[in-house]
């Protein structure tokens, strides 16, 4: 019996094939009573050492059975039982207890209540031994992707076992990049503990190779090498590896430097709207963002198993919500306040902070657990050194396309006509017959749900909590002033400029000092440039 | 006039009001014993402080139905600091002179203790402090109830060392007070144990910092060097959330680079997806997932006083029922709620820890601990991998801080002093604080 691929794509297949080949089994099986049954109740120890034996044991056996056991371990699914026979049972959650499996058989063992089974607890060092026990199991496996995973877990900690084992693979592998991958495990496994000619044949199969592992053997190897040929070729290696990583790092910095920029951008944006067109200094923008956060949190609570889909469902209702409580402000309070700047300030500080009560006495004053949807999580790896993450990336992309859109409006459509009108001269547009107050609160309910939008986005970033908002707003006037007030390519420009100087910084000041040279270099640049980087010209700078 | 009339009535009713409710208070006053709460229940500190009044409010109700302290009835006063440093001293006056507590249970951050602590040795007050802090303090006036360095930092690092053969250290923090003493105490330890400058990576902060992208590249840079790296964390709050997302993100597990946290407890993981934390570790001398009798009764007290079975518990709750048992001992012990005879009466008494072992008053007025290394499981609990034999006493002064090491707390007689140099037998008094 063969171990199917189908274990990375759910258990789903293996467990119907494994209960259709067992069923008919008792627990003590009859079939091959081997050593797997005697290592198996070792998992139930308190002790992780035994445990740890255990399942080495078990990966011995080379059991069929085995992989699915310790696939279930690993992913915490295995749980002991008192009193009741199997001791040890696979469990998954139902709405009023659990559904047990035997782990041998794959027998439905039918339901208990919450408090019957208890899980077993697991260690770094249990699920390091996991990975390479679950690793020889799966070196064989028919699915290229399975070999080629298998193959880097057993290159993390190579015992003597495992390097044979990675031989007689690498001897049989027809795929090519299951091929390299083995190759650079042989070689790094070599680096430990082949002889000087193997060593210095696996130094020079590593030479520019950019995998940390490969980078790490060498420095290992360098430190305790005594061959004084292996030793220079080692670090000539290593030379040639480092610089390669140096351009790597830069790019990598840059990214950093862009995607911290595209979180000013979005948080800026609305702003842009509010405080850039309208001149309105909104305060509550941080607590429009927390709102658009907020939302996007109930929506998960909302449709609960659609995690994946959630954000867009999300990116519209945030804007919604934010835009109509922006629209709020705008007729209850801000509307009187029209040329009063200081006033405004002060009215819209009070506002973000009932707005901040407001959550904190409706939801919780603990921050909610937003989830993040599996296709933004991990990373894009360009090469073995250099991986970009996905939510990051996305939001990247997100960003710019807030920009275009916002855009859009603003220059296509007729409420972005009279936006431009009226922010220009109000006198004059409304003797065009626009109807200013009603511009007013649609442009103001437009910077609110851009921020809500934000929200969504920074949710997937950082904490949601009732405070999340106090963060944002005084990066967000920084961007909006350094960009030029009333300029949407400012606020781009500027936003992306900030971030990439931030991350330029950090690596020698030091996150606190960067972010203080940075507002440092504002207060420079605002003396030299006090309409920012790109100043509205003409009649409408100077009302 | 009608109008003035009205003003002269409203005054004089309202006037009389005021004393009646000055005399109802006074009569109250002479049937209880009146407990204080100082913790913030808005702002950022809310988060985790929200929990620690609930839990003294439990512990007073729980005493109550016992019949109370000294034949009286307790009634606990609750302020709200509002996470704001001076308002802790303002509330804190408030708490003794006006409505005359006999002790205060409060604060959470160090800079909220240091706000009070004048104010509690200017009125003879007694404050019990729940929260791990980075020591160099005794006051007579307040109780340490939370683990000093040596309960929490330094058994961590000799379990990194020793059991899992860490050569590389990152010390990360938030920049304020508590990590930045405490990364000196280890960065000192760390010396003292033969490791290299080189491999210490110091890095601080802000609070509530979100873009952890270019220190985690760092990490990751400076784990890939060959040797076990690990880092120690006194990242604080909800910045804990982001960084180890972060980690997760860029693929740095916790096989590779074990991240131990002295500030992450169950309360802090409530409110999280804890896929990408697993495997990573905390030390306290407390976790929910201890298995012992006296625990699992206060879980239940606990459920069912906030009526909640999904809610958990922590380190600081921990310390906050400790510490109040030992002030009901204390004052049983004295007869009275007077702080002197309180102070004298406390040292030296035992309580049950709640996951095995005594806790017991010292001289220096911290506490004996256990001390537990536990990993993050995925369903937001801790696994115990690691605990000391026996329970480590609380020392005030760190052994490894050239200014400090000869220093000792000790608050009875005749020594009566907060940081005695043990050399040349004097107290230094209020000059080294």
């Amino acid at each position: 019996m063969r171990i199917t691929a189908s274990h990375h794509r759910g258990r789903g297949l293996a467990g119907a094939f494994f209960s259709l080949i067992l069923a008919g089994m008792t627990w003590w099986g009859t079939a091959a009573a081997g050593t797997l049954e005697e290592a198996l109740p070792g998992l139930a120890d308190r002790a992780f050492a035994v445990k740890q034996q255990a399942v080495q044991a078990i990966a011995a056996t080379g059991d069929s059975r085995a992989f699915p056991i310790l696939q279930a371990l690993l992913a915490g699914d295995l749980y002991t039982r008192e009193g009741a026979d199997p001791p040890l049972v696979v469990a998954r959650r139902t709405g009023t207890g659990w559904s047990l499996r035997d782990p041998l058989t794959r027998a439905d063992l039918g339901e208990v209540e919450w408090e019957a089974v208890k899980k077993i607890p697991l260690n770094n060092a249990l699920r390091t031994a996991l990975r390479g026990g679950i690793a020889t199991l799966t070196l064989s496996s028919p699915d290229p992707a399975v070999r080629s995973r298998a193959a880097k877990d057993l290159m993390r900690d190579p015992s003597p076992e495992s390097v044979a084992a990675l031989r007689v693979r690498l001897e049989q592998e027809q795929d090519a990049a299951v091929r390299t991958t083995l190759v650079l495990a042989v070689a790094v496994a070599d680096l430990r503990v082949g002889t000087p000619e193997a060593r210095l044949a696996a130094v020079s199969t590593l030479e520019g190779s950019l995998h940390p592992e490969a980078r790490n053997g060498l420095t290992t190897l360098i430190a305790n090498e005594t061959n004084a040929d292996v030793k220079a070729a080692a670090e000539r290696a290593l030379t040639a590896i480092d610089s390669r990583l140096t351009w790597n790092a830069r790019a990598e910095t840059l990214f950093f430097g862009l995607s911290l920029g595209s979180v000013l951008v979005l948080a800026a944006i609305g702003l842009a709207i509010t405080f850039g067109v309208m001149g309105v200094i909104n305060m509550a923008h941080g607590e429009l963002m927390m709102l658009g956060a907020y939302t996007t949190y109930l929506v998960q609570q909302a449709l609960p198993g659609w995690v994946d889909y959630s954000l867009f469902v999300a990116i519209p209702a945030a804007f919604i919500v934010s835009g109509l409580f922006g629209i709020a402000i705008e007729r209850t309070v801000i509307r009187f306040l029209y040329g009063r700047p200081l006033e405004t300030l002060l009215a819209t500080f009070g506002i973000s902070l009932i707005l901040q009560q407001l959550v904190r006495t409706v939801i919780s004053a603990q921050n909610v657990a937003v989830e993040n949807p599996s296709w933004m999580s991990g990373s894009l790896h360009i090469n073995p050194a250099l991986a970009l993450t996905y939510n990051r990336l996305y939001i990247l992309a997100f960003a710019l396309l807030v920009f275009v859109a916002l855009l859009l409006i603003l220059k296509r459509t007729a409420l972005g006509l009279q936006v431009r009108a009226v922010s220009q001269n109000r006198a004059m547009a409304r003797a065009m017959g626009v109807r200013s107050a009603r511009v007013d609160a649609l442009t103001f309910g437009l910077g609110a749900g851009i921020a809500g939008v934000a929200g969504v986005a920074l949710s997937q970033l950082t904490n949601v909590g009732p405070n999340m908002g106090q963060a944002y707003i005084i990066d967000s006037f920084m961007v909006v002033v350094f960009g030029g007030v009333g300029n949407l390519w400012g606020t781009l420009i500027g936003g992306m400029t900030l971030g990439v100087a931030n991350k330029f910084m950090e690596p020698w000041a030091g996150a606190v000092l960067a972010k203080i040279l940075v507002l440092v270099f504002i207060i420079l640049f605002i003396q030299k440039r006090p309409r920012g980087l790109f100043p509205q010209r003409g009649r409408a700078a100077d009302g | 006039m009608r109008k003035r009339d009205l003003i002269k009535r409203l005054v004089l009713g309202s006037g009389l009001a005021l004393g009646l409710s000055a005399v109802l208070s006074a009569a109250a006053a002479d049937d209880t014993i009146k407990v204080g709460v100082l913790h913030s229940l808005s702002g950022t500190m809310a988060i985790s402080e929200t929990t620690l009044k609930d839990t003294v409010l439990m512990l007073v109700e729980e005493q109550n139905k016992k019949g109370g302290l000294l034949g009286k009835k307790l009634e606990a006063v609750v302020v709200d600091p509002a996470s704001n440093w001076p308002l802790f001293a303002e509330k804190a006056r408030e708490l003794i002179a006006k409505d005359k507590v006999a002790a205060v249970f409060g604060c959470w951050t160090s800079v909220s203790r240091k706000s009070v602590l004048p104010v509690f040795e200017e009125l003879n007050g007694l404050l019990f402090y729940p929260v791990q802090y980075e020591g160099e303090e005794s006051s007579k006036n307040v109780f340490y109830t939370g683990a000093a360095p040596n309960q929490q930092a330094i058994p961590a690092v000799d379990y990194l060392m020793n059991d899992l053969g860490v050569k590389r250290w990152v010390l990360a923090g938030t920049d304020y007070v508590y990590p930045r003493t405490t990364n000196k105490i280890l960065e000192a330890y760390l010396k003292q144990k033969g490791v290299a400058a080189e491999d210490i990576m110091i890095n601080y902060t802000p609070f509530g910092h979100s873009d952890w992208q270019s220190i985690v590249a760092d990490i990751k840079k400076f784990g890939g060097a060959g040797k076990k790296t690990a880092v120690v964390s006194t990242i604080n709050g909800d910045a804990n959330v982001p960084f180890y997302k972060e980690l997760g993100n860029q693929g740095v597990s916790a096989e590779d680079i074990p991240v131990v946290a002295f500030s992450v407890g169950e309360e802090e993981l409530s409110g999280i997806d804890t896929k990408p934390l697993v495997g990573h570790l905390a030390a306290w001398n407390y976790f929910m997932s201890v298995d012992t009798p006296e625990n699992a009764a206060f879980i239940k007290q606990w459920h069912a006083f906030i009526k909640d079975p999904k809610r958990v518990t922590n380190d600081p709750m921990e310390a906050h029922k400790i510490g109040f048992d030992l002030w009901v001992k204390a004052v049983e012990k004295a007869g009275s709620t007077a702080t002197d005879k309180v102070v004298k009466a406390i040292v030296g008494l035992e309580t049950p820890n709640l996951t095995g072992g005594i806790a017991k008053m010292l001289p220096n007025h911290h506490i004996t601990k256990p001390v537990l290394i536990g990993e993050i499981q995925d369903d937001g609990q801790f696994a115990v991998v690691w605990q000391t034999e026996g329970t480590v006493p609380g020392d005030a002064w760190s052994d490894f801080l050239p200014g400090s090491k000869d220093l000792e707390g000790d608050w009875t007689a005749p020594i009566n002093c907060g940081n005695y140099n043990i050399k040349t037998k004097t107290c230094l008094g209020s000059a080294a604080k």
